[in-house]
């Protein structure tokens, strides 16, 4: 598979990130597209962070934090949720759609899902090129067509 | 009593001084330079009522000006209380205003804080509030009593001029169910303090509440310091007094009023019922002096009205 | 503290691209503090230009710098001179306070505000700030129980309230506080209700922004 798109999947050290080392040890396959950047709890995120990962040519962006109610760190989970959506307005107001960032929650114990997950999130981000792509080759026409 | 000592000499005070029970009403100015609405509305309270009230831009909407309005309803045989709100004008404009105002023969002035801009047609606008409503009460009083305006000049052209101070009719408006309840009668009590000849209330439907604010009243003898209309609006539907209940602040309608509304085959009739019925009410109450009849946007209804309330005649003064 | 927020992108946007080099300034005091013009706030508006300029296909350059305080000389240091002479135009994260002084410092420099300045106020709770002052010049709060009623009244009613006050909110909106409910309850907590019955005279405004722009001296401390 090709390295487009490129993904950056911020895991939280006591869940998704475990997870993706499961997957692996299961011999489970999920697109190599995915870079994991390892952190101590998905409260580290805060919404620089994701939109940097935009600026340094991502094309997509996971966090992948544990379950709702089982953080390490109590609620730091619930935090990046909300600096998630926040990061979402912030990437609208830019012109980028909000869905190329998302939130997922994964348990230590789903290498499977971790797997599907970065699967299907990689899949939908491809799809959303793909439709950005289209829009902008339909654009031109009309634009010229005004002229007379 | 002569007019020599009467502060302003108007219709209003005149029957006040009497001991007649007064029945004032409200003159909306049109949302245009229309003339002739205004001719017509006057000439529907013609006869109805003691004085009338030409409203400010109420509920912050642009109408024709209150003092514009009110000469014309004075020209057509009627006697206007200016009101003037604080939200609109500074100080230098409303003292210009009142002079204006008197020197075109308007002798009443009631003094309002006024809604908010946000509620208007023009809510970007900037509000001005320079001074409160009780602030304005006590400037007109010192222009009337002390012939000074606010900044303590005499109010003289020159110093050879003659002091021509206008002598106004002072009135105020007040909420007996607004918040903090406890508070209400000790606010009243300011603003006679500060100069309030008469006192116009919000319209009432919880006669029970206001029974006990009047005693309130009473009991700090405001009542012989001015003289308290009490205010009254018949409810036209259910869905009115749902409104007026739910919507507008400081306002109770009792349940067992909106039960009559809502038994009621014609609610409208049975509003004006309840009306009369208050204006009844009021007149047995100790310190009230009169009713103000606020018949929003409904001037052709007023003369009816007093009629079957059994207000008509008018007295002569 | 001075109460900011963030302009909408767009407006920022349409500034910065007229420019090849654009500086986005951050305050490190009361914008930092609410969260408007720190230099995290700088950095987030400094990715989304950049975001959007790849997005529109427009091309300049995005730096970024924060100082402790926009409104004080000492603050604009050498590096900070050396970074917005290198740029065409500044983007100023401070209040208006800091985006005209940034202007006065650098006279040949353009600036551009990239807030809107709120108010004086509080953080009431995380994420809430709330209007406390409204720098009348002359200050009244004693005589009402501690609450002020020119910031705080709709209406800055001294004799309050008005017809509008209603289970402790204001006409204009349920979320706000009556200023006068809440002066009242202080003053009856405070046994002082009495004081409420005296009417407070015309305030004079001169004090005030209407008397013109204020300055204040002090020999004692001039140089």
């Amino acid at each position: 598979m090709s390295q487009e798109p490129l993904i950056i999947a911020f895991c939280c050290h006591y869940c998704a990130f475990t997870a993706a080392d499961l997957a692996g040890t299961m011999r489970q396959q999920y697109p190599t597209n995915t870079r994991i950047v390892r952190l101590p709890c998905t409260g580290k995120v805060d919404a620089n962070m994701l939109l940097q990962a935009f600026v340094d040519g991502a094309d997509g962006v996971m966090v992948a934090g544990c379950e709702e109610g089982s953080c390490h760190f109590i609620q730091g989970n619930l935090r990046a949720i909300k600096r998630v959506t926040y990061a979402k307005d912030l990437l609208a107001e830019t012109g980028i759609n909000p869905e190329r960032l998302e939130m997922y929650h994964i348990a230590a114990s789903q290498g499977p899902l971790f797997a599907k997950t970065s699967k299907e999130f990689v899949e939908k981000i491809a799809g959303l090129i793909e439709e950005d792509k289209m829009s902008l080759k339909e654009e031109t026409p009309e634009t010229s067509g005004e002229k007379t | 009593m002569s007019d020599t000592e009467l502060k302003s000499g108007s219709n209003l005070e005149k029957l006040l001084a009497k001991g007649e029970f007064v029945f004032t009403g409200e003159l909306g100015p049109p949302k245009s330079a229309d003339v002739e609405l205004v001719k017509k509305k006057a000439e529907f309270l013609k006869g109805a009522v003691d004085a009338v009230n030409i409203t400010d831009n109420q509920t912050a909407i642009v109408r024709m000006s209150s003092i514009a309005a009110g000469l014309i309803a004075l020209q057509c045989g009627l006697e206007p209380v200016i009101q003037i709100t604080c939200r609109d004008r500074n100080r230098l404009a409303m003292q210009a205003d009142v002079l204006g105002a008197y020197a075109l023969g308007l002798k009443n002035i009631l003094c309002l804080s006024g809604d908010h801009q946000c509620f208007g047609n023009h809510p970007t606008a900037k509000n001005v509030y320079d001074i409160d409503s009780m602030q304005l009460i006590s400037m007109l009083k010192q222009m009337r009593d002390d012939k000074k305006f606010a900044c303590g000049d005499d109010i003289r052209q020159g110093k050879k001029g003659p002091v021509v101070e206008p002598k106004i009719f002072i009135g105020a408006a007040a909420n007996p169910f607004g918040g903090p309840i406890a508070y209400r009668p000790i606010r009243l009590a300011k603003k006679v303090a500060a100069g309030a000849d008469f006192i116009q209330t919000q319209c009432i439907y919880d006669m029970d509440r206001f029974k006990k604010w009047m005693q309130e009243v009473v009991k700090k003898g405001l009542h012989e310091k001015t003289a308290i209309l009490a205010g009254i609006t018949p409810l036209k539907s259910v869905r009115m007094a749902e409104y007026m209940r739910d919507n507008v602040a400081g306002m109770t309608v009792p349940d067992h009023l909106i039960e009559r509304m809502k038994n009621a085959e014609n609610p409208s009739e049975e509003g004006e019922k309840i009306a009369i019925e208050q204006v009844q009410e009021m007149k047995e109450i100790e310190g009230v002096k009169g009713v103000h009849f606020m018949a929003i946007e409904a001037e052709k209804t007023v003369k009816d009205f007093a009629k079957k309330a059994g207000l008509l005649p008018r007295p002569e003064v | 503290m001075i109460v900011a927020e963030q302009k909408p992108l767009d407006e920022v946007y349409e500034f910065a691209k007229k420019y090849k080099k654009v500086l986005i300034m951050g305050c490190g005091t009361c914008v930092t503090v609410c969260m408007a013009g720190g230099e995290k706030e700088v950095g987030i508006v400094a990715n989304q230009l950049r975001l959007k300029a790849k997005e529109n296909g427009d091309d300049f350059v995005v730096d970024e710098h924060t100082i402790t305080r926009q409104c004080d000389k000492e603050f604009f240091d050498e590096e900070t001179a050396r970074k917005i002479k290198a740029a065409d135009a500044v983007v100023s994260m401070a209040c208006g306070v800091g985006v005209q002084y940034s202007a006065e410092v650098f006279p040949d420099m353009l600036v551009y505000p990239g807030l809107n300045t709120k108010f004086f106020g509080t953080n009431v709770e995380q994420g809430v700030w709330a209007e406390r002052c409204a720098g009348c010049g002359e200050c009244v709060v004693g005589d009402f129980g501690g609450v002020c009623p020119i910031s705080r009244c709709s209406k800055s009613i001294m004799n309050g309230p008005c017809g509008g006050s209603s289970d402790g909110t204001c006409e204009i909106n349920p979320d706000v506080d009556c200023a006068w409910q809440l002066i009242y309850d202080r003053m009856d907590k405070l046994g002082k209700l009495d004081e409420l019955e005296k009417n407070q005279p015309i305030k004079d405004w001169s004090t005030a922004r209407d008397g013109g722009p204020r300055t204040v001296k002090r020999d004692d401390v001039k140089l």
